[in-house]
């Protein structure tokens, strides 16, 4: 027998008080592995779940494992899934997780979801479940109505935090706001930013009347220009506003009421929401703005003089949003007015034209790469860029944590070279050490990869389209990248070969989409077959089934993750398991999760 | 090609069982063979050495670009998004939807384009003025009473209908022409059909 080690012979409850300074999963999952005892103490006192993948694990080996929890954290869809690649009825239900909690996590105070379909059931369920719930934030969900938000907002007391950012929530009218009881008063959060449906002011004001510690309010488009005043004077202590329609006809006494109710809200320092933007009313919040470190102007289509001017009251801006009227003159002026920032997006006013129809290029991304030292985070649309631009950028950031580049049209090549733009992006890499988050664009070739799979160590998470020319390309990034999580791929001509050669590593990620790619049928099969541990999905085209057609005709779409659950039940008719064989399928009855 | 991808740790004996793309019984190196399997939308092999070629060669091979959305979700933008933006541009370059409108009595028809109303008032007044007549005011156990005049509609159906019993979208997706019926065929319809 081994010796007995010192440690171990601490009482639990010291251990345990020990690990409460440990909050991060990964240390909690590294404390759990030092030995049985120290397993079994880990997990009786973890308070907070994370499961990037809800078919990962089901909901019953999770509430066996950690029978403590107050906090999940779930996510469902593929990250493809917000470009419509993703078939409605594809999965990701979260009822069959909150019916497990309920019965294991009385006490649960906090859910958070991605990208998965909620019914009103669920949330029903939810408000009778836990008594002592407190944050809910359904992030790009959908599957609710207005009819499921009645029903957390009377049964919820000590709800604290209810944002819906980015879900789509079907409008069952009935005034859901309003069922908030008089006694309840201790919102925090509230981001309804997302709502096409009307809310009723007056019940929004005698909500913000009652609740003081309220911060973040996200209003949504309904809301008109001339009842914000109203809402600020209920709330000065806002931290996060999202107003609604930024519009109204050009009157003196609106407007001077709204600047007089901003100028109160000196807590101000994150401004959203600025649908239908009149530029005259900008102005109102200009005696705030020395205070902004965040704005979302993504919506507002103002043009560039307005923009320079606004941005010129903000020295303290980390994370601006704009659209691409700022152009390459307002993306200069950003890189003088504003040295603090960390987060850049620039998003397209017009991705479907033809030909652009502003003059937003590659300079104005060196600029701000220039002038602001300490932008790690960019999300940037244009229709053109040079190899040189990127080297730049480069050499100017290497504190570049995400980079996210999308030239509209696929397959550019640098405009000034019509080169590829591989050592463009391979300057980003091998420059930016500590990159995290990558999307390429434009007309690349194998090259690029391996670039990638070279110096991009502590990439985890690679976006890839109408890139590449073989199997080389995958090769390189599922070979090289040591920390990569996350892999999709659209339209590139990767198939088989990397995918089975590099079949061990898919065990270390959370997940790889392929679609439109050059996988074959008969090699999705045998990955299912030869990895257990892995989920290989193939989403078919119900009308030709691939099982029907030549064996090496390549899957259209492709997702594969880990799991310690085995095959999902879940699965609609167009989704195949590729470890299941074809008897099995058609046995299987589609599993109704509500 | 082939040469460059070893099979690191080949326990599964994968290279035994690697899947080659093209029908069984030809020569790996033939690469066109690879292109005839893959869909015409599937990227194209782009070498430094032919990029010039392979841009325009992958432009022309694309079905005529009148819009960028042939790509399904590409440039990769949420739907949300999409909406707050697309409503300004579908207003101006979105066809109008154009139907024929006749009058009983009158010697020739009349086209209107029902895009540019917002809604069933503006659409009345409109053809009111059009005919120099007045429809009479629009309820749903009567129709439109007080006039001799009626506004129908034939729907996608083939049927007629009167103006105004279903919402404004519907009725503009599923009217195929107008007709103002006047005198007793009018009154007719006003009657519980």
């Amino acid at each position: 027998m081994l010796k007995k080690m010192s440690y171990s012979s601490f009482p639990e409850d010291v251990l345990e008080h020990v690990f409460s300074f440990v909050q991060s999963d990964k240390d909690r999952n590294a404390i759990s592995l030092v030995c049985k005892f120290w397993f079994q103490v880990e997990r009786r006192c973890r308070k907070r779940i994370f499961v990037g993948n809800c078919y990962a694990v089901s909901p019953r080996m999770v509430t066996r494992r950690f029978p403590d929890v107050r906090s999940v954290e779930l996510k469902g869809k593929p990250h493809f899934a917000d470009f419509n690649l993703v078939p409605e009825g594809w999965g990701g239900y979260v009822y069959p997780w909150i019916a497990e909690m309920a019965s294991g996590y009385p006490l649960l105070e906090e859910i958070r979801l991605k990208r998965m379909v909620v019914s009103d059931e669920s949330l029903e369920l939810i408000a009778k479940s836990f008594k002592n719930f407190k944050v809910l934030v359904l992030s790009s969900c959908e599957g609710f109505s207005t009819q499921g938000l009645a029903a957390i907002a009377a049964n919820c007391r000590n709800l604290r935090e209810l944002d819906l950012r980015e879900s789509e929530v079907e409008d069952r009218s009935g005034n859901w706001l309003s069922l908030f009881p008089e006694t309840y008063t201790s919102l925090v959060s509230l981001n309804i930013a997302c709502l096409g449906s009307e809310v009723s002011i007056s019940a929004l004001e005698r909500l913000l009347g009652r609740c003081p510690n309220l911060r973040t309010l996200l209003l949504n488009h309904a809301v008109p220009l001339d009842k914000l005043a109203n809402l600020l004077r209920q709330a000065p202590q806002l931290v996060e506003l999202g107003t609604g329609a930024y519009s109204a006809d050009m009157r003196t006494d609106i407007f001077s009421n709204l600047a007089g109710a901003f100028s109160g809200c000196m807590e101000l320092k994150s401004l959203s929401g600025f649908w239908d933007v009149v530029p005259a009313y900008l102005p109102a919040f200009y005696s705030i703005c020395t205070g902004l470190t965040s704005l979302n102007l993504s919506y507002a289509t103002i043009q560039c003089p307005h923009i320079i001017e606004l941005l010129s009251f903000c020295p303290n801006l980390q994370r601006l949003w704009v659209l691409d009227y700022i152009e390459d003159g307002g993306l200069e002026a950003l890189a003088t007015s504003c040295k603090d920032l960390r987060e850049l997006r620039v998003f397209p006013s017009e991705p479907y034209g033809a030909e652009p129809n502003v003059s937003l290029t590659e300079q104005g991304l060196v600029s701000v790469s220039e002038g602001c030292p300490k932008l790690e985070s960019v999300l940037y649309f244009c229709r053109r860029m040079s190899n040189d631009a990127l080297v730049t950028i480069a050499r100017n950031r290497p504190n570049m944590t995400r980079f996210r580049l999308c030239i509209i049209e696929p397959r550019t090549p640098d405009y000034l070279t019509e080169q590829p733009l591989d050592v463009g992006f391979g300057a980003i890499v091998e420059h930016c050490k500590d990159l995290r988050r990558l999307s390429l664009s434009g007309l690349l070739t194998d090259r690029v990869f391996e670039y990638i799979g070279t110096y991009a160590k502590k990439l985890e998470m690679l976006s890839v389209a109408f890139a590449g020319e073989s199997d080389l390309g995958l090769h390189h990034v599922l070979s090289g990248c040591d920390s990569l999580r996350k892999l999709e791929i659209r339209d590139c001509p990767f198939g088989d070969k990397a995918l089975l050669a590099n079949a061990a590593k898919l065990e270390t990620m959370r997940s790889l989409w392929m679609s439109s790619c050059l996988v074959s049928f008969e090699a999705c099969k045998l990955l299912g077959q030869k990895m257990p541990r892995l989920n290989v999905e193939v989403i078919v085209d119900e009308r030709q089934p691939p099982d029907l057609r030549p064996e090496n005709f390549p899957v259209e779409k492709l997702y594969i993750y880990r799991t310690v659950a085995g095959p999902r039940l879940d699965m609609p008719g167009f989704v195949w398991n590729m470890d299941e064989d074809s008897a099995l399928r058609l046995s299987r009855k589609g599993f109704r999760t509500i | 090609m082939e040469g460059l991808v070893t099979y690191e740790n080949d326990d599964h004996n994968l290279k035994a069982t690697e899947l080659r793309l093209g029908l069984p019984g030809i020569d790996e190196a033939d690469d066109d063979h690879e292109q005839a399997v893959s869909t015409a939308r599937t990227s194209k092999r782009s070498s430094p050495d032919t990029a010039d070629d392979c841009v325009t060669e992958s432009k022309s091979d694309e079905a005529a670009p009148v819009s960028k959305a042939q790509i399904v979700g590409w440039p990769p933008i949420r739907s949300y998004r999409k909406n707050t933006l697309q409503p300004k541009k579908t207003e101006v370059e979105a066809p109008g939807i154009y139907v024929k409108v006749s009058m009983d009595g009158a010697p020739y028809l009349r086209k209107i384009d029902l895009k540019v109303y917002k809604g069933y008032p503006e659409l009345l007044k409109a053809l009111e003025n059009m005919f120099n007549f007045t429809i009479g005011e629009y309820s749903e156990r009567e129709g439109f009473k007080g006039s001799e005049y009626a506004p129908t509609y034939e729907d996608k159906d083939g049927d007629w209908m009167l103006v105004g019993d279903v919402p404004w979208d519907m009725f503009m997706s599923s009217c195929k022409r107008l007709r103002i019926m006047k005198g007793s065929e009018a009154r007719g319809l006003g009657c519980g059909v």
